[in-house]
């Protein structure tokens, strides 16, 4: 007998299991051409095949599909071998059993991987109701029918008294400059880079958002992420409506400062990333297997980890990142573009906020709270799942902060994180809204529309591998060819017609034609605790 | 929904015409109160213009506070009037026990000062005079301003003019100008605050509908000014984002609309002042009122104005003739005061637009 260590890893200690039915197997081998993981294998096997006789033996060698009993070629559950078997003979199975936590980590490494926290599925947006409808003296709207106001602003907004108004006695003219602030979709497309995503989906993002402004009138807006853009698109009119992101790494900057003078259009924004909420505190990274040539050019670096440090080097507080950061950004494009900072939620979100709107040259505009949910890019499993802070009672208390201040709205507050989990971004948009943000972003639901099939049980979740089966988080371009992009695009687009519709359908019943910027009253919670933290009605 | 009105004379005229115009809109009430604001007044106050007039409910014990708390301010009474109140078993009405409406000379020391200086100081006297009897649970102060009476009360509109005698015509109390409303505010518990209209500093409100914005619009106004307290009504927010955009930003009244229902951003962008409509929608978003509302409101320069949500949900309608014109929700209001008027000539205000009458009793439209 074959001599078997007890301590070898086997299928049953993996979180996936390949169930194989030979019998259904025509060996076409497409499932093994589908696998980017070569989580599986073609081997011979010996197989029973009838009683012994005497010219006849018993077995009978034959080719058959199996998993391989491998940490680093283990099974992710992405389910390409079932999709592609014409006979329904593969497909992955979840095995609650797993051991692969422990197994893997004995290799004194951590794990990293993209996608989401696997922890957190008890939603806080999920025990929000719209309580508050209206009826009889101020009767609901006409979501068919009825005009609504669908717009939030990007940028920093002056209190009333320090609007740079004359005043003749009949009219009043505005003189001298006010900062910049562009009004646009209450829903950002948050950043997902150049290089976290393939090129085919990036470009099926960009896509998306001139369909949905060109076509649509909906004034959707990108964020570039960290990484930089295309020359082409810096050049082009599109430009308007991406929101271009410095990061820690400032990977791709130094291309877009050169480009600013053949712009053709300003970008809608500058969005500065000091923290993201997939893993808070810490900073970007591009494995080398996902640098291809195209990033190397674009963000000029050598096929290598490209790590963005956890904090931005030479900044030690508010007022300085206000002073350097902000300063030069609005100078960079002559105090035409509004400059926003991207936060990770947390503990000390309402000083950082409060910090921001106290800040005497009033010139960040927009503060963007990423709450535990998020991520696409690669991270430390123990980040994902144990680090950073829910992203709506942040969001509320950063508004009430305003409020008792009297300075709510002057830097909008827009809110992401885990928003769309559940598939409808409108519900969750709509009451973060009420609880005071000006809009939100979501990233992970947009790749899921393009086809990811990753989710919060483990699925997949292997963006930060380079091996994406969809084509979506790669840039092997065997795989990249997989996504195909107008599809990609044309989903996005549907579902963004979906969200608004849905919107205006929450606006109507509470009778409000524009966006219910910190109508807590019109929301109630089923949850004592969840109603005092955020100061909605409890109801029963 | 409510009813409102408002009436403005060249000639004096008596409470009674403010109630002729509003009971016929009665299907509007809930018969739960009544309130009026008085301005430019004659009749037993006609000489003392100048003179700030405090008007209360109160209780024995309130009347002593407010006394005290006078005297020592250094207030000095000039002139009082005390209804003589008619109490006829069976009325509808939670009375107080004592109704005072007195004229006060400034304190001698404030008499030179500036009028911003007095209005503020009446405002402080009229704060500090509320607070004083809410804690003690002793009385209502309604307002302290000169040339400006005011009367809310709780029970059936026809039982509180029976009670105050405002059937009675016998010149005592007349005004130019009266707003008026004859409900409490179903959102909230009856008391007389919530009566309409609300007064602060020579701005005086009242309107019908719903505020959807109310918690955002209370929210601002908040921080915005000490004066904006009470909110024991959704429209109260009207009457504070109307003090705050004439009193405190200081701009023309046009602007006043643009605040409450401000254009949607594509009208914004077609217009020639897009870059000024733009940046109030910007900064005052949070006063903006996305609710069905008509409102009436009164200046401190006597100038009455009126103007609807922009959804035109509620109606409103201005008519009048040479010496009288009224605003009501109800074509009736105006049938009982003015029957001879022109009906040709009243105006029925269309979302966009602001009506204002003169105290020529010219007639000023403008869409927003």
């Amino acid at each position: 007998m074959e001599a078997v260590k007890t301590q070898d890893v086997t299928a049953n200690d993996l979180s996936w299991q390949i169930q194989y039915q030979h019998d259904r197997c025509t060996l076409c081998g497409r499932c093994l051409a589908a696998c980017s993981f070569r989580a599986i294998e073609a081997v011979m096997e010996k197989r029973l095949v009838g009683l012994p006789t005497e010219n006849q033996p018993a077995y009978r060698i034959m080719p058959a599909i199996r998993q391989k009993n491998s940490l680093t070629e283990a099974c992710v559950g992405c389910g390409m071998c079932e999709k592609v078997c014409p006979n329904q003979a593969i497909r992955p199975v979840k095995n609650p059993y797993s051991r692969q936590n422990l197994l893997a980590r004995a290799g004194g490494s951590p794990i990293k991987r993209g996608g989401r926290d696997n922890l957190h599925q008890d939603r806080t947006l999920d025990k929000i109701v719209v309580g508050r409808i209206s009826q009889m003296t101020d009767p609901s709207l006409d979501a068919e029918r009825h005009t609504f106001d669908i717009l939030a602003p990007f940028g920093r907004i002056l209190p009333p008294h320090e609007l740079p108004f004359k005043n003749d006695g009949h009219s009043l003219q505005a003189e001298g400059q006010t900062p910049p602030v562009n009004w646009i979709y209450p829903v950002i497309f948050g950043d997902m880079s150049i290089g976290a995503l393939s090129a085919r989906a990036w470009e099926a993002l960009a896509l998306a958002v001139a369909y949905l402004n060109e076509k649509h009138h909906m004034p959707v807006r990108m964020s570039s992420g960290e990484g930089g853009m295309p020359q082409k698109l810096l050049g082009s009119e599109q430009l308007k409506y991406m929101i271009l992101q410095i990061a820690s790494g400032h990977f791709g900057w130094n291309r877009i400062i050169q480009a600013i003078p053949r712009m053709k259009a300003d970008p809608a924004g500058i969005l500065i990333k000091i923290g993201q909420g997939a893993k808070p505190g810490d900073g970007g990274l591009l494995p080398a297997a996902k640098v291809a040539e195209h990033i190397q050019a674009i963000r000029g670096v050598p096929k290598a980890d490209l790590l963005s440090p956890p904090n931005h080097q030479g900044l030690y507080s508010i007022e300085e990142s206000v002073q350097k950061m902000f300063l030069s950004m609005n100078a960079a494009f002559k105090f035409r573009v509004p400059v926003a900072i991207k936060c990770a939620a947390s503990a000390t979100s309402v000083s950082v906020y409060n910090n921001l709107l106290r800040d005497p040259y009033r010139i960040c505009g927009g503060f963007l709270l990423d709450g535990i949910h998020g991520g696409t890019g690669a991270a430390n499993e123990v980040s994902m799942d144990h680090t950073g802070h829910p992203v709506i009672s942040k969001t509320r208390e950063c508004y009430l902060a305003a409020v008792k201040q009297g300075r709510q709205g002057q830097i909008p507050l827009w809110a992401g994180g885990g928003l769309g989990l559940t598939g409808n971004a409108a519900a969750d948009a709509f009451k973060m809204i009420c609880l005071g943000a000006n809009g939100v972003f979501i990233s992970r639901i947009l790749i899921q529309l393009m086809g990811c099939i990753g989710n919060e049980q483990g699925r997949c979740n292997a963006c930060n591998t380079g091996k994406c089966p969809t084509g979506i988080c790669t840039q092997d371009p065997r795989l990249v060819k997989r996504l195909d992009v107008d599809r990609a695009a044309a989903n996005i687009v549907d579902y963004m017609l979906a969200l608004d519709y849905e919107l205006r359908k929450l606006m109507a019943p509470i009778g409000n034609s524009s966006l219910p910027v910190g109508r807590s009253d019109a929301l109630i919670s089923l949850d004592k605790d969840v109603a005092d933290k955020l100061a909605i009605q409890y109801a029963c | 929904m409510c009813r409102i009105g408002a009436i403005k004379s060249k000639v004096p005229f008596h409470p009674s015409r403010a109630l002729r115009l509003m009971l016929p809109q009665q299907e509007g009430h809930d018969n739960s109160g009544f309130a009026m604001v008085m301005q430019d007044l004659d009749g037993v106050f006609a000489g003392y213009k100048e003179q700030p007039l405090l008007s209360l409910a109160c209780t024995q014990n309130g009347l002593k506070l407010v006394k005290d708390f006078m005297d020592a301010s250094g207030f000095m009474p000039v002139k009082e009037y005390i209804p003589r109140v008619n109490r006829v078993a069976g009325l509808d009405i939670k009375a107080m026990p004592h109704y005072v409406f007195r004229a006060y000379d400034y304190p001698e020391y404030f008499r030179d000062r500036s009028r911003p200086e007095k209005e503020e100081l009446l405002l402080d006297t009229r704060l500090e005079l509320r607070r004083l009897l809410s804690e003690n649970d002793s009385g209502y102060v309604f307002s302290f301003w000169p040339d400006v009476l005011t009367l809310k009360e709780i029970g059936d509109p026809k039982d509180i003019a029976v009670y105050f005698r405002l059937w009675d015509d016998n010149g005592a109390l007349m005004a130019k100008n009266i707003v008026t409303q004859c409900r409490q505010n179903t959102n909230y518990d009856i008391v007389r605050y919530a009566a309409h209209p609300f007064f602060l500093q020579g701005y005086t409100l009242c309107a019908n509908g719903e505020n959807t914005f109310y918690t955002r619009n209370k929210e601002f106004q908040l921080s915005l000014h000490r004066g904006y307290t009470g909110f024991e009504s959704d429209s109260q927010n009207f009457l504070y984002t109307l003090h705050y955009v004439l009193h405190e930003l200081k701009w023309p009244i046009s602007y006043y609309k643009h605040v409450i229902t401000p254009l949607p951003f594509e009208e914004i962008q077609q217009r020639s002042d897009r870059r000024e409509l733009d940046l109030i929608r910007q900064s005052l978003g949070h006063l903006e009122i996305n609710g069905p509302n008509t409102i009436i409101a009164m200046l401190p320069d006597s100038r009455i104005m009126t103007c609807c949500d922009s959804k035109k949900l509620r109606p409103v309608v201005i008519g009048g003739d040479e010496t009288t014109m009224a605003i009501a929700s109800e074509v009736c209001g105006l049938q009982a005061i003015l029957p001879h008027r022109d009906e040709s000539r009243d105006i029925y205000p269309g979302e966009r637009e602001v009506v204002v009458i003169t105290p020529e009793l010219e007639v000023e439209r403008w869409k927003q």
